[in-house]
C-alpha cells in the first residue's frame, strides 16, 4: 500500500505549487467576500458567533469534501478506462486492498493539504477561536474518506464521464449549499431537514464548527464519528468489490 | 501435449508454466475452452490466432489477475489462486496496450514500478538506468511518457517489465501498431533477453514475429488449441514446401481452378489469384505452362507460418 501511495505522490510532486497556490486561492476569497461582504449584512452572527467566524469551519469541511470527492472521480475513471494505471499495478504483487488502500491514502493526503492552507487563512484572519482547530485534521481526512470510498465504488460503475458530472451536480452541489456550511439546518423546512442530516457533510461541519470555535457539538462526537465510519466502511466495502469486478476477471 | 523442449534438453525440470484441460467462460462464453500447455525455462513460447481465439484470455490467466474457471494451472510451481501475489513478483507483465503514466518521466514510470515489487529505491534507481539503457531511451530518461513515439513507449513498457528481474516474461502482442523500425529493434531485444535465458511467453497475430522469436508455439482457434510445434514443424505439417501463386487476367480466377486440378498437393482459389501448395514450385509451373495456361503474374515462394496459420484457422475474418 505505501509503493501505491507513493506513486501517487511521485505524481503529485509535478503539480504541487500550482496545487497548493490553488488550495489558498478559495479560503482568501472567502475571507474577502464573506467577511467583509455579507458578514456585514448578518447583524449578530450565529449563535452568538460572527458570521464569518461561524461558516469558515463549514468551509473547511466542506472543502475537504469537494476536493475528495473531486479526486475520487475523474482520476479513477482515468485509472481504469484511459491510462489503466490500475491493471499496471494489478500485474504486480500489489493486491486489491494495495491499490484501493494507496489511493485512498492520497485522497486523504490532498484533503489534509486543503485544510492546512485554510487554517493558515483562517489563523491569520483571527477567526479560529480554539486549539482544538487542529481537530479539523482528523475530522476533514475522516470526512474525506467517508465520502471518497464510496465515490471510487460510483466511479468505477459508470462506463462515461459524463455520469461524474451528474454528480455533482445533484450530489455535491446541493450537499455544500444546505448541510449546514452557510446557514444552521435548522432554518431548511422540518421534511428537507433529515436530508441534510444524512449527509455525512453537516456531521464533518458541525464537528468542525466546534473544533474551531471552541464550543460543544449540535450532535454527540461519538455519534458523529460513528455514522462517518458507517459512510467509510460501508464505502470501501463497496469500491472494493467494484474493483474486484474490475480487475480480477 | 508432448514435451519437446524437455526432451531436447535431456533433463526432467518441472515446466515453468503447466497447464491442463484450463478453462476460462465468461458467463455463457467460453473464451479457452481446455487447453493443454507446458512452458520450459529458457524457451520462447507462442501462442498465435486469431482475434477472439483465447490467447489474451490465457495470458491474463497465467499473468495471475484472471483466475481459471476450470483445470489445472501451476506457475513457476505454484498455484495462482493461492500465491497470486508471489508468482506475480517472477513476472514480468508487458501487456496489449501500454498502460504507463504519461505523466510522469521516463525514469519515474520505472522506480515508481519497481517499488510494488518491494525494490529498495537505490536499487530501483539504479536499476532504471541500466535497463533504459537496454532499451536505448537513457537519452529520454528525464522527458515525459506523453510525446513519446509509440516505439519509444513499447520499449519502455517493455523495460518495466523487467524491473523485478522477472524469470517469465508475458508479452502480449508486443509489437501490434509499430512502424517496421521499431518492430525490429523490439525484435532485436527481445532476442537479447532470450539469450540471456529469460523465458518468453508471448501472443502474436504477426507470422513473421513468431517465426523470428519462437521456438515452439501453438496455434488457438476459438478457445482451442489446434495445432502445435516449432515454427518448421507446423509448416512441415501443414503447408508444402513451396507456393506458387498465379493471377489471371480473366474476370473470376474461379474457372482456372478445374484446369489447374492435379498440381501439387492443395490448389485454393482467392478472388484476386491462386494459390498452388507444391513440393517444386519450378516443377509446378512446368506443369502450369504444359496445359498451355498463361498467368498474367507468378509469384514463387516459400511456404511461411501464414499459410499455416490461414489453412487451420481460415481466412474468414474474425472481428
Amino acid at each position: 500500500m505505501a509503493a501505491v501511495f507513493e506513486f501517487y505522490l511521485v505524481s503529485y510532486r509535478r503539480v504541487w505549487r500550482g496545487s497548493a497556490m490553488s488550495s489558498f486561492v478559495l479560503p482568501l476569497l472567502t475571507m474577502l467576500g464573506f467577511g467583509l461582504g455579507v458578514g456585514a449584512y448578518v447583524e449578530g452572527g450565529v449563535d452568538g458567533a460572527p458570521y464569518l467566524d461561524w461558516m469558515v469551519p463549514g468551509l473547511i469541511a466542506s472543502t475537504a469534501l469537494q476536493v475528495a470527492v473531486f479526486e475520487s472521480t475523474w482520476p479513477v475513471l482515468s485509472s481504469f478506462n484511459w491510462v489503466r494505471t490500475y491493471e499496471g499495478q494489478a500485474a504486480t504483487p500489489v493486491r486489491l486492498d494495495d491499490i484501493l488502500g494507496g489511493n485512498l491514502l492520497f485522497v486523504m493526503f490532498r484533503a489534509l493539504t486543503s485544510i492546512v492552507a485554510f487554517l493558515l487563512v483562517a489563523l491569520a484572519f483571527g477567526v479560529l477561536h480554539s486549539p482544538w482547530a487542529l481537530a479539523t485534521l482528523p475530522i476533514g481526512a475522516l470526512l474525506a474518506f467517508a465520502v471518497a470510498a464510496p465515490t471510487f465504488a460510483y466511479s468505477s460503475s459508470v462506463t462515461s464521464d459524463s455520469f461524474l458530472a451528474l454528480l455533482f451536480r445533484f450530489v455535491v452541489i446541493p450537499m455544500s449549499l444546505f448541510a449546514g456550511v452557510f446557514f444552521p439546518v435548522e432554518s431548511l423546512p422540518v421534511g428537507l431537514r433529515w436530508l441534510a442530516y444524512a449527509s455525512p457533510l453537516w456531521h464533518g461541519v458541525d464537528l468542525s464548527r466546534a473544533a474551531t470555535l471552541g464550543v460543544a457539538p449540535e450532535w454527540s462526537v461519538a455519534g458523529h464519528l460513528a455514522y462517518l465510519s458507517v459512510w467509510a466502511v460501508g464505502g470501501y466495502l463497496l469500491a472494493r468489490r467494484q474493483f474486484a469486478k474490475r480487475l480480477v476477471v | 501435449m508432448s514435451d519437446p523442449g524437455a526432451r531436447v534438453r535431456g533433463v526432467a525440470t518441472e515446466p515453468l508454466i503447466h497447464a491442463r484441460g484450463l478453462v476460462k467462460r465468461f458467463g455463457s462464453f467460453t473464451a479457452v475452452d481446455g487447453i493443454d500447455v507446458d512452458v520450459q525455462p529458457g524457451e520462447a513460447f507462442g501462442f498465435l490466432g486469431p482475434n477472439g481465439a483465447g490467447k489474451s484470455s490465457t495470458m491474463r490467466m497465467v499473468g495471475c489477475v484472471s483466475p481459471p474457471t476450470g483445470g489445472t494451472l501451476r506457475i513457476l510451481g505454484m498455484d495462482p489462486r493461492r500465491d497470486g501475489p508471489a508468482i506475480r513478483g517472477r513476472l514480468g507483465v508487458c501487456p496489449q496496450l501500454d498502460n504507463l503514466d504519461p505523466e510522469l518521466t521516463v525514469r519515474e514510470n520505472l522506480t515508481t514500478y519497481a517499488r510494488y515489487f518491494g525494490i529498495p529505491r537505490k536499487v530501483a534507481r539504479q536499476r532504471a538506468d541500466e535497463l533504459l539503457d537496454f532499451v536505448q531511451l537513457t537519452e529520454r530518461a528525464g522527458s515525459k511518457v506523453e510525446p513519446l513515439s509509440g516505439g519509444m513507449k513499447r520499449r519502455l513498457t517493455i523495460a518495466r517489465a523487467l524491473v523485478n528481474e522477472p524469470e517469465i516474461v508475458l508479452l502480449d502482442e508486443p509489437t501490434t501498431g509499430l512502424d517496421p523500425q521499431a518492430r525490429h529493434l523490439v525484435w532485436e531485444r527481445l532476442f537479447r533477453l532470450k539469450q540471456q535465458g529469460v523465458t518468453l511467453v508471448l501472443t502474436t497475430h504477426y507470422m513473421d514475429e513468431a517465426e523470428q522469436l519462437c521456438d515452439r508455439l501453438v496455434v488457438m482457434d476459438a478457445g482451442k488449441i489446434v495445432a502445435e510445434g516449432s515454427p518448421r514443424e507446423l509448416i512441415e505439417r501443414y503447408s508444402t514446401r513451396e507456393v506458387v501463386e498465379l493471377r489471371f487476367t480473366a474476370e473470376s480466377q474461379e474457372g482456372f481452378a478445374d484446369k489447374l486440378a492435379g498440381i501439387g498437393e492443395r490448389v485454393e482459389v482467392l478472388p484476386d489469384r491462386i494459390l498452388l501448395y507444391v513440393e517444386d514450385g519450378d516443377a509446378a509451373l512446368a506443369a502450369v505452362h504444359e496445359r498451355a495456361l498463361t498467368p498474367a503474374s507468378v509469384l514463387e515462394r516459400r511456404s511461411s507460418l501464414e499459410d499455416v496459420f490461414l489453412h487451420l484457422t481460415g481466412r474468414t475474418l474474425v472481428d
